[in-house]
């Protein structure tokens, strides 16, 4: 992969533009060698209670040597203000850094983000010296005021999370993509390779996904594939795609035809 | 046989030593993992604190870590949420 080409938010330079959720695997074992094959550095985290009734129970980030990850943590799960800064507090105070992906979430069947929350919840926590990653819907309106209010980076869905139907409004992404002028990491819907090959063609800078992997029937040829298909999206953009025509133009010159 | 206060450690009651500290009562629990946050009675304690802060009668704590996710799991109970009367708010 090229050297040159390296995602960079507030300072920190990104090894991977494939970057992976931790939930839904069988063991951990199964969660390890998905994130060796998907070659990524950045995996999300949840935030929860330490078993203290069974201590034999291992723990993730046994299985996630430190140096070789960036552990992200997330707000998964909170549905208000007061809970997702509680549980980013609780992250920081856990982990070793100031990054937390951000998530506040208004509807438990679409999972969709409550964006006047987020944006709220954002506010108080970058003031605290948070790096926050917003999950965010795929309106460009709500980027730019994430943007606005300090966030470094947005991630707005393709499609409800878990869902694997794909980016489903590619047009608000590329205008997203357009108008806000920090790093875009399209968060969940995801459901196979093609998916993230496009998101990363439309001009994503990073994609991140948990149960496309983790739910497929194979994870860890799917965390291979998606690792191709990130990688081949990004070329593709970076080489610049030719323009869609109606009408067929000759490959081969009409010249020397007899 | 020492003196004992009752204490809640992740939403369960606990029998507890008068005068222990949150960091005797990590290592009691057999928590030793640096990848862990305590919250008493609401406050997020400094990890320098874990050896110094003392625990008294009725004190409510919660100590948390990363798991995987994604998606809360089943296994993994989240805390109460902050807002009283409210569902729980994770699933």
């Amino acid at each position: 992969m090229d050297t040159n080409d390296r995602l960079t938010i507030a300072g920190r330079e990104f090894k991977s533009r494939l970057w992976v959720g931790t939930g839904k695997y069988k063991d951990f074992i199964e969660t390890k060698k998905a994130i060796d094959a998907s070659g990524a550095d950045v995996v999300t985290v949840a935030v929860r209670r330490v078993n203290i009734t069974d201590r034999s129970k291992e723990n993730l980030l046994d299985y996630l040597d430190p140096k070789k990850y960036v552990i992200l943590p997330n707000t998964a799960g909170c549905y208000t203000v007061e809970d997702a800064v509680r549980y980013a507090r609780l992250a920081r105070a856990a982990g070793v850094s100031d990054l937390v992906k951000l998530e506040v979430l208004g509807d438990d069947k679409t999972l969709f983000p409550d964006t006047a929350g987020l944006i709220e919840a954002a506010k108080i926590l970058i003031k605290e010296g948070f790096i926050v990653l917003p999950y965010t819907n795929d309106d460009p309106v709500v980027a730019k005021k994430l943007v606005d209010i300090g966030c470094l980076a947005v991630m707005p869905l393709a499609a409800p999370i878990g869902s694997g139907l794909g980016i489903r409004n590619p047009y608000n992404l590329k205008i997203i993509m357009e108008q806000v002028k920090v790093p875009i990491i399209v968060d969940a819907g995801v459901g196979t390779a093609s998916d993230a090959a496009l998101a990363m063609e439309y001009g994503a800078d990073a994609v991140l996904m948990n149960t496309a992997i983790a739910g497929a029937q194979d994870p860890i040829a799917m965390a291979e594939a998606m690792k191709y298909a990130v990688h081949a999206g990004r070329l593709a953009y970076k080489a610049g795609r030719i323009p869609r025509k109606l009408y067929a133009t000759a490959s081969s010159p009409i010249e020397g035809m007899l | 046989m020492f003196e004992s206060i009752q204490i809640q450690v992740n939403g369960q009651p606990r029998v507890c030593r008068v005068g222990a500290t949150v960091g005797e009562l990590l290592r009691e629990l057999d928590i030793t993992s640096e990848r862990v946050a305590v919250e008493l009675n609401l406050e997020i304690l400094d990890r320098k604190e874990f050896d110094h802060r003392g625990i008294r009668d009725g004190d409510r704590l919660e100590i948390l870590s990363f798991i995987g996710g994604g998606r809360p799991s089943t296994e993994a109970a989240p805390i109460a949420s902050l807002q009283l009367g409210v569902k729980d708010g994770h699933e």
